[in-house]
């Protein structure tokens, strides 16, 4: 009974963190239709940030944490405006191989600078062993992730539906056509989007590192695991995603804990199932274009 | 004359032999003569041009865009790799054949996963399903050798005749052998009624299948017949290599292949062939450069034939030779690389 609340707990903690991870590719994937597997990479370099302000200039964690959305955000944006904006009309092809392409710079760019061994990040003491909860124990470090997560969660489900940044996105995204035609700023919105869920990305790779790993090759390692929480999720609202990446999360821990042989075949085993039976995402609908 | 008619003298005259091609096949043949010391990285060139060839019977007269093509390249190596190692089919010929079934089998049968579903469905499929034959592959590590791979391959002398030598030349000769075989099928079945149905799918599906093509069976079947190339081109790497470890159904190989594709041009054939001619020499200059990081300019590549936009790209890389040919002929320009896989 412990094994399987502990499981769940792990599950749940490595479903939210997927959720924070992959969240800007459910917008820039499902709602703008950019197939962008170079999510990963920003992932990636807000985790180095963090990595290196906290080990190299003595930051404290939590301080780092921002500025690795900073980070990521920033190098999101520039790239936005520089190159990805001219991509959007093109055809799905030319998307998949100039991220493709990014992916391959981001690795050897990264292997190049930080070196190609795992980096940890040292975390502050407060954020290390276990609480014991009714007899069961708990991880600091994942009990944090499940909270930050979760706020950030509901802070996004508000702004999304509660706030007017919110209802312009939404509207951009059903028919930028006519949204443009109310006067609302289609190009920005998704500027602006897409650099915030750039650095969703940063913050999720910062807090990623300590559990999934962190090398130069985490944008290719982890590529799929993002395209599943997407494509499974849906798009049609942020719920899908959100519990796709539960579902992920719970299946792989508890995959790897009952059949560690089956390894990952599981979970790709499910992803072409659920693809073969609905297209569009268990939680989907078509995407506006 | 009625529409049908023209319709097909057309198809004739377009799939005639030109000279420039009997031009390029002679000097494929001549590299053999010209660097008899480069026979390995030639042979791989002519290994990766098979595999290429083969996405470019789905990609660019079918249009359905995989992101796992080496899954079908993995199949083919394993298949050769242990059926030399078991011996159960000695002759490289043979082993070659029942490779490329084999790999045709698992074709056919993802195929049916495949054809569902639009672009994004079928990308995260073919990865998916790429994936998964990389985790079988290291799960099931008794047969598969695991992450060490299929070590101890001996191969037998091609046909009984021809035995492998140290430096590749009879495998690169078998290789190039090969893939002339498989393109002049290829060449074939394009130029054929099958072939031209497949670009009114390729161009608009809703209107192929109007007028009475069937489309989900025309798919079926080239999808079917590219795993059987990648089948045969995976089975060659391996009895050239004897080598078939993991990462031959890398998603790094899917990535590449689509970049010498791309690099050559889809839709007419040699555009894998030439992409992977290009794509090696590229790969040894910026090897040369910095060993270790070639990645980040191969990436740059990418990242550089998309901004600048592939048709035009090609438009400028021909630009030299069909002036060449315009000085000399007096004839309009004759090259030209049709480039309709973008919507």
């Amino acid at each position: 009974m412990t094994t399987l609340f502990t499981i769940l707990f792990d599950g749940v903690a490595y479903g939210m963190l997927l959720f924070v991870l992959a969240c800007g590719l459910a917008v820039t994937l499902g709602l703008m239709n950019f197939v962008n597997l170079a999510h990963g990479a920003f992932a990636m370099a807000g985790g180095y940030v963090c990595a290196v302000l906290v080990n190299r200039s003595g930051w404290p964690f939590f301080a780092s944490l921002p500025l690795a959305f900073v980070a990521s955000a920033g190098i999101g944006a520039v790239l936005e405006r520089a190159l990805y904006r001219h991509l959007y009309n093109r055809s799905h092809l030319d998307q998949v191989l100039f991220s493709v392409g990014l992916v391959f710079m981001s690795v050897a760019a990264v292997d190049y600078i930080m070196g190609s061994s795992r980096i940890f990040i040292k975390l502050p003491a407060a954020l290390e062993g276990q609480v014991d909860f009714f007899g069961i124990g708990i991880g600091r470090y994942r009990l944090m992730i499940i909270v930050i997560c979760g706020l950030l969660t509901a802070a996004l489900q508000l702004v999304l539906a509660r706030t007017r940044f919110g209802s312009r996105l939404r509207a951009a995204v059903d028919d930028p056509r006519a949204a443009i035609g109310l006067g609302i700023n289609v190009p920005q919105v998704f500027a602006f989007t897409f650099a915030f869920g750039c650095g969703l990305a940063g913050l999720g790779g910062a807090l990623s590192a300590e559990i999934l790993g962190l090398d130069p090759y985490f944008p290719l390692k982890f590529m799929i695991y993002f395209l599943i929480v997407v494509t499974v999720g849906g798009s049609s609202s942020i719920t899908g995603p959100f519990l796709a990446s539960l579902l992920l999360g719970i299946g792989d821990v508890a995959g790897k804990y009952y059949v560690p042989k089956l390894g990952p075949f599981v979970i790709y085993t499910i992803m072409i199932v659920i693809l073969i039976w609905r297209p569009n995402g268990l939680f989907g609908r078509t995407a506006a274009r | 004359m009625t529409a049908q008619a023209d319709v097909g003298r057309q198809a004739r005259q377009h799939a005639r032999w030109h000279w420039s091609e009997v031009a390029f096949w002679i000097l494929a043949l001549s590299c053999a003569f010209l660097f008899p010391s480069r026979y390995l990285i030639m042979t791989d060139i002519v290994r990766l041009a098979l595999f290429a060839l083969s996405l470019d019977l789905i990609l660019g007269y079918a249009g359905i865009v995989s992101l796992g093509h080496a899954a079908f390249f993995g199949v083919g190596a394993y298949s050769a790799g242990l059926l030399a190692l078991h011996g159960i089919v000695t002759e490289p010929v043979m082993a070659l054949v029942v490779a490329g079934l084999v790999a045709t089998a698992v074709g056919f049968l993802t195929s049916f996963l495949v054809i569902r579903g639009a672009d994004l469905t079928r990308l995260m499929v073919t990865l998916g399903i790429a994936l998964l034959l990389e985790a079988l592959a290291e799960r099931f590590s008794n047969v598969t050798g695991g992450t060490d791979g299929l070590q101890g391959i001996e191969m037998q002398p091609i046909l009984g005749l021809f035995a492998f030598d140290m430096f590749g030349k009879v495998g690169f000769f078998y290789c190039l052998a090969v893939l002339f075989l498989l393109f002049l099928l290829a060449r074939r079945i394009v130029h054929s009624p099958f072939g031209l149905s497949l670009r009114a799918i390729r161009n608009n599906p809703l209107r192929a299948a109007a007028i009475g093509i069937p489309v989900n069976r025309r798919l079926i079947a080239i999808y079917t017949l590219a795993a059987c190339y990648a089948g045969i081109a995976g089975a060659l790497f391996t009895q050239t290599t004897a080598l078939a470890s993991l990462d031959v159904f890398s998603f790094e190989r899917s990535a590449d292949l689509m970049l010498v594709l791309v690099i050559g041009g889809t839709g007419y054939l040699y555009g894998g062939l030439i992409g992977a001619v290009v794509f090696r020499m590229l790969q040894e200059v910026f090897s040369t450069i910095t060993p270790q990081y070639w990645q980040f300019w191969i990436g740059l590549v990418l990242v550089v034939i998309v901004l600048v936009g592939r048709a035009r790209m090609h438009r400028w890389a021909l630009w030299a030779p069909n002036l060449i040919i315009r000085q000399l002929g007096g004839r309009k320009a004759i090259v030209a690389v049709p480039e309709s896989d973008a919507p």
